[in-house]
């Protein structure tokens, strides 16, 4: 039994290894900031991801007790990566692109980077 | 076989550290500088994790938690920051 988790482990850590890896590298190769932001959100996300899961099995299975303490981390992680995501696109909009550059919206009001919020009638409050 | 994974783990999120630097002394604007110390936020993440199994000690949860917690609240703020110029307004 100890040798299949220590496979599992190793497998869980060679591939967030591979995956960190990927993410950095992306960041350096990827061409401009709107494909940049893809590679550390995702792939750096997954990898510390493995690594966190390979840590609770490894104390789980080699430790003195099971715990949820990497969980936590991983969950927060997974939450947190795609709000920087969206934070750093709205901020590169917001500096690096012009109005009328960006595709139409659709809809009465355009981009929340350029445009303010319309003025709430009485009867929508 | 654990030892050898987490060698070249280490190695794969060293490196990965190594193209977050290169990134952040050569960026074009300020947007991949602030995504290049993310990135080097959950890199750092991963090397304590990785440090704490080689160890065999659980303090660094801690600390990872520590960092993951700051390195979030940290890219926010710059974030508010490049769009209102402002943090806490």
């Amino acid at each position: 039994m100890p040798v299949i988790l220590e496979i599992l482990i190793s497998l869980l850590l060679v591939s967030g290894g591979i995956f960190g890896l990927v993410g950095s590298f992306g960041l350096v190769k990827l061409p401009d900031t709107m494909t940049r932001l893809h590679a550390p959100t995702k792939a750096s996300t997954l990898g510390v991801g493995g690594v966190l899961i390979a840590s609770m099995i490894h104390f789980a299975a080699f430790g003195r007790e099971f715990s949820f303490h990497e969980l936590i981390i991983t969950l927060f992680l997974f939450l947190t990566a795609p709000i920087t995501a969206h934070f750093l696109a709205k901020a590169t909009i917001h500096r690096d692109f012009r109005p009328k550059d960006l595709p139409a919206t659709g809809r009465p009001v355009g981009w929340a980077c350029f445009e303010t919020q319309p003025k709430k009638t009485p009867a929508e409050k | 076989m654990i030892s050898f994974a987490l060698t070249f783990s280490f190695v794969c999120f060293g490196l990965g550290l190594l193209f977050n630097l290169y990134r952040i002394a050569i960026a074009p604007g300020i947007a991949d500088r602030v995504l290049a110390l993310d990135t080097m936020v959950i890199n750092a993440i991963a090397l304590l994790i990785l440090y704490g199994i080689r160890e065999g000690t659980a303090v660094y949860f801690e600390a990872s938690l520590l960092f993951a917690m700051f390195g979030f609240i940290s890219t926010v703020a710059y974030c508010k920051f490049m769009l209102r110029g402002d943090i806490i307004e």
